[in-house]
């Protein structure tokens, strides 16, 4: 496979460990009301969709980005990759 | 021995000759011969034993699809079992060898297994061996494996070498017949990056086989005039003996060279074979077909094979089974073979045509509406049997009977991605269906195009396509006249009647197997294939499947679009493990690390044990140590004594830099980390969000915005990982920046009373690393021997007065030379990891063995460590119930109540009196270690409540030898317990 790193273009899949589903970013408030469930689910819970999957690699013999990728589960099409880090602020993500 | 079946013609280099031998007996044939082709001219047409009933077999075609002539080649260490005779290029003094007989090829006693066939059909591993169970393993199996088998290693290690490669192109193009060379020649003199690879060792596919003229040339001198333009054009590369084996995601494809196969070694240093990933933009496939067989009684005889295999060996290989002839055809195809071999001089006995309208093809008979029924000459056909259109049988002489029942295109990498074949009714053959892996396209025969000139135009069409998705313009070349006869065929799969009709002969199925299969019940054509074997080893039935699964089609009154279709995986011929393993063999199937000072611990004789990838020193035996214990206890007492010193470059260092590196830091640790002043260590427990301990370790504070982080050995990396999640992805906008520095800086330990005096020979004056002005806990930036930039950190592992001290890894064999020197007023030992581990249990310090992946901070006595006021990973979910039960385990220390007694790690804790099951289990052992301090086991392990159950007697009992001990429940500090010894 090759996964369309955003700042150093295609690079080959064994360069890259694989975590998860991108919802690993979501990590959930402490103090939230119902913490203890909120963990629970964000550790635990996972769809497993036949299709589209936003899902986390490490370009851990590259640069160190973490990056969120989009891929197909059914044909292992990619359809883009983002930094993580970008795509947490954009999930409202800061300190 | 001469060549008696070596006629005129062909492609081989007579001026060449080359010497071979074959099961013993020597031979003699030309460059350009494979084993097949050479045995075949010098009458040799029995080559191999089949799987399962030994029968005599030879070779059915002249390529890698070949199900029968498999053999040993080379001896020795490079002895190579299961290769096929088709492909293997003839070289000087090739040795090869026969395989699946015994005693010889001609007298196997092992085929006395196909007298007994009757009990050897279908599935008869599953009927015939199912009782008594206690058999399988002992008996069956090893008497099965032994009868049924195909060649053998040589148990010895591949003395060659093996590399992998990485290529990139605009435009693959798999094949190099008439399809792959026209796309080559359109595609490369548009200025595209193409490679063009071929399984063969010469390129050109059929137009080497065939009499066909292409213009005004022959079919291979046309292919040779295009090769050498294609040569000569620096943006193409053309790849011969490689075959394509894969097509993977996203355009990249697996490639296996073969680059000294054809030679008797490969030259010093270069490989033998390189498995290539080629990243191709676009890719056509120009695979070709694969002639397929008609299944009648005894059609597996030495002597018999495919039509299209009888005149490529007559055509591109002067050489003949025989010279006797007969053909069996359902098509056109078969006349063409009539035609070539009555040209070169055979004589043609009969054309047996299963259609009602055969074309008068040639001067020889031609039987329209006949089959052929059985074969004779079980070690090499002398006759067959015909049945004429108006029921009369007559037996043909001849040695030689080449079959065709139509060609497969050859469609496997077009399933390598799910891709679905389609039937095509008018070829009675499989073609690529619509799904294709993304960016190949398909021309040529493997397309279902079976004539030259629409191989030609198809192949120039697919590279001005390829080109164009790419937004090159290209122009199809100028293509020669060509042979342009459409496809006439009859589908005919099998000959009905009595007896044995092999369909697919390297797994010895019959047609009966698979009406067998059908009465049974299988339905579908995978189960059909499992049950059967139907398709499996070496030739993945390349010959056979399609030809099954018309049989099973037949029997279950189906269509075979409605019976099923088979696909494909890779690999597309079989690929060596040693190509898989490329340069990762031997010492470089597991690469090692080395500390600076490792050269240093080997001159001690140091033992050493691999930590991770890491070569660590065990221990340092001294002369008269005959046991390693002596050696681990002796560098114990004198270190607690006076001091040892201990590489510890291995632990992870992790460089945290940033205005929030304080904030990171509690949050990725369970305790606090703001406060920590500069110039000062504290010790940190990192949790997995599950709240289970991750990893431990000191973190030292070198300015305000500038940590050290220490991991474990082990976890250096996957914490060095998770740090990385947690900065990206968790606090994105948090100042603080990572960096390994491992490897950047040697570390030693320097442990015991006289730790200090030690050091303060090294340390520069100016330096002050009294107690007062550098207590426990401190740290900081000195200078050593004389100028030297070193950290200094007054941790402790070991309990006693301790520092460890860092320099630049390049200093660090120089250190611990120097270290040594000035230790020898005070008898300092080097203690290895043993010592290093006998040292932290009697301490009570969790290591790898407690931070096993199930514990929390509550079990390792560290529950109170957690802090409730901050967000930190692991935190919330640390509180759950289940986790802070009453009698959640605890770390607690074990000593043996007979002092004596032996401790093994991990043994299970069973009150006395209760029956030693799982449902009385109360804690087990992690670690246990001799202690010499107090002349006795002593262990660390998790017993439920243990902390308020100091002083009572257990079971420490391990049910896989049989053995228990009483032990003492103990505080885990068994040296120091105050800690006073870490503050002087």
């Amino acid at each position: 496979m090759l996964i369309p790193h955003p700042l150093l273009g295609p690079r080959d899949a064994q360069e890259f460990t694989y975590l998860g589903d991108a919802s690993l970013i979501d990590r959930p408030d402490w103090q939230g009301e119902d913490a203890a469930a909120a963990f629970h689910d964000y550790l635990y819970q996972r769809d497993n969709p036949a299709g589209l999957h936003r899902e986390l690699w490490f370009h851990e013999q590259g640069d160190r980005s973490w990056l969120v990728v989009t891929r197909n589960t059914l044909t292992h099409e990619i359809m883009g990759a983002e930094l993580a880090r970008d795509v947490a602020r954009a999930r409202g993500r800061g300190k | 021995m001469t060549q008696m079946n070596r006629i005129s013609g062909g492609l081989i280099d007579r001026s060449k000759t080359v010497n071979f031998s074959f099961d013993g007996a020597r031979y003699q044939g030309h460059a350009g011969d494979t084993l097949a082709s050479a045995l075949l001219a010098n009458g040799v047409r029995l080559m191999g034993r089949s799987f399962k009933y030994h029968r005599p077999r030879g070779p059915i075609s002249a390529g890698s699809e070949e199900p029968n002539a498999l053999v040993e080649l080379r001896g020795g260490a490079r002895r190579e079992p299961n290769t096929r005779a088709t492909v293997a290029e003839l070289f000087e003094g090739l040795d090869a060898t026969s395989q699946n007989r015994w005693p010889s090829l001609g007298f196997d006693l092992l085929a006395v297994n196909d007298m007994l066939s009757p009990f050897f059909a279908a599935g008869f591993y599953y009927k015939t061996f199912m009782w008594p169970k206690a058999f399988w393993e002992k008996l069956y199996e090893p008497i099965i494996r032994r009868a049924a088998g195909l060649g053998s290693l040589s148990g010895e290690v591949d003395p060659d070498l093996y590399d992998k490669g990485f290529r990139h192109c605009d435009l693959l193009i798999i094949g190099a017949g008439p399809a792959g060379l026209a796309a080559a020649l359109t595609a490369g003199r548009a200025g595209a990056d193409v490679i063009l690879a071929d399984e063969d060792f010469r390129m050109g596919g059929r137009l080497l086989a065939e009499t066909f003229s292409l213009g005004d040339a022959g079919g291979s001198d046309w292919a040779d005039g295009v090769l050498a333009e294609l040569a000569s054009l620096p943006n193409v590369r053309l790849m011969t003996r490689t075959t394509v084996l894969g097509a993977f995601d996203h355009g990249i494809y697996g490639a296996l060279e073969r680059n000294a196969d054809h030679l008797p070694v490969a030259p010093a240093g270069k490989p033998r074979q390189t498995l290539w990933r080629i990243y191709a933009r676009r890719a056509l496939l120009c695979a070709g077909a694969t002639e397929r067989p008609i299944a009648f009684r005894n059609n597996d005889r030495p002597g018999i094979m495919m039509a299209g295999a009888l005149r490529a060996y007559a055509n591109r290989w002067a050489a003949v089974p025989g010279r006797e002839a007969v053909i069996f055809t359902n098509n056109d195809d078969g006349h063409r073979t009539a035609q070539d071999l009555a040209a070169a001089g055979l004589r043609i006995a009969a054309v047996v045509d299963s259609r009602k309208e055969a074309p008068r093809s040639g001067d020889y008979p031609i039987h329209a509406g006949a089959v052929v029924i059985d074969a004779v000459g079980r070690k090499g056909l002398h006759s067959v049997d015909v049945r004429r259109s108006n029921g009369e049988v007559s037996r043909i002489p001849c040695t030689t009977l080449g079959v065709s029942g139509g060609w497969n295109p050859n469609v496997h990498l077009t399933c390598h991605q799910r891709g679905r074949p389609e039937w095509d009714a008018g070829l009675a053959a499989f073609v690529p269906g619509g799904v294709l892996p993304p960016g190949m396209t398909v021309a040529g025969a493997a397309q279902g195009i079976l004539s030259t000139a629409g191989a030609l135009a198809s192949g120039a069409a697919g590279a001005v396509a390829a080109l164009d998705a790419l937004g090159r313009k290209a122009k199809p070349a100028d293509l020669p006249r060509a042979e342009d006869a459409p496809v006439s065929l009859t589908p005919l799969w099998h000959v009905p009647g009595k007896g044995r009709a092999w369909i697919d002969p390297q797994n010895d199925v019959t047609v009966k197997d698979v009406k067998l299969a059908h009465k049974e019940g299988y339905v579908s054509v995978e189960h059909l294939k499992r049950y059967t074997t139907l398709g499996m080893a070496t030739d993945q039935g390349k010959t056979a499947n399609v030809t099954g699964l018309a049989v099973m089609a037949q029997v279950s009154g189906k269509s075979i679009p409605e019976t099923g279709t088979t696909i494909f995986r890779p690999p597309y011929t079989p690929v060596p493990i040693a190509a898989f393993a490329g340069r990762s063999a031997g010492k470089d199937f597991r690469p090692v690390r080395l500390t600076p000072s490792h050269k240093w611990a080997a001159e001690q004789g140091a033992v050493f044990v691999e930590v991770g990838m890491w070569l660590r020193a065990q221990w340092f035996p001294r002369p008269g140590e005959t046991h390693w214990r002596q050696s681990v206890d002796r560098e114990v007492l004198a270190t607690r004594k006076s001091v040892g010193i201990c590489d510890v470059t291995t632990l992870g260092k992790i460089d945290v830099q940033g205005t929030d590196a304080a904030e990171f830091l509690n949050r990725v640790y369970v305790n606090a980390f703001g406060k920590l002043a500069v110039g000062k260590v504290r010790y940190g427990l990192m949790l997995r969000e599950d709240g289970m301990a991750m990893d431990d370790g000191t973190t030292a504070r070198l300015a305000e915005d500038h940590f050290v982080m220490t991991t474990t050995t082990a976890n250096a990396v996957g914490v060095f990982r998770h740090l990385e999640f947690c900065r990206q992805c968790l606090w994105p906008d948090m100042d603080v920046q990572l960096i390994s520095t491992t490897e950047a800086w040697a570390q030693y330990s320097v442990a015991g009373p006289n730790a200090r005096k030690l050091l303060q020979k090294i340390v520069d004056p100016g330096h002050d690393i009294s107690n007062e002005a550098f207590p426990y806990m401190a740290c900081g930036d000195i200078t050593v021997c004389g100028g030297l930039r070193a950290r200094l950190f007054r941790i402790s592992f070991s309990g006693e007065l301790a520092y460890e001290i860092a320099v630049p890894t390049r200093y660090g064999d120089g250190l611990i030379r120097a270290m040594v020197k000035a230790g020898q007023e005070f008898d300092a030992v080097v203690y290895g990891t043993e010592a290093l581990g006998v040292m932290r249990i009697e301490k009570g310090h969790p290591a790898g063995n407690e931070l096993n992946g199930t514990t929390t901070a509550l079990n390792l006595g560290m529950g109170g460590m957690v802090s409730k006021k901050k967000d930190c990973i692991g935190n919330t979910l640390s509180e759950r119930e289940g986790l802070n039960r009453d009698d959640a385990l605890n770390l607690v220390g074990f000593r043996p109540v007979q002092a004596g007694d032996p401790l093994a790690a991990g043994s299970h804790f069973i009150r006395k009196g209760a029956e030693a099951v799982a449902a009385n289990d109360e804690g087990y052992l992690t670690s246990v270690a001799y202690s010499p301090h107090l002349q006795s086991m002593i262990g660390l392990g998790f017993l439920a409540a243990g902390k308020s159950r100091l002083g009572e007697v257990l079971r420490a009992v391990n049910p896989v030898e049989g053995a228990e001990t009483l032990v003492e429940v103990v505080s885990p500090h068994f040296v120091d317990p105050e800690g006073e010894r870490l503050r002087v």
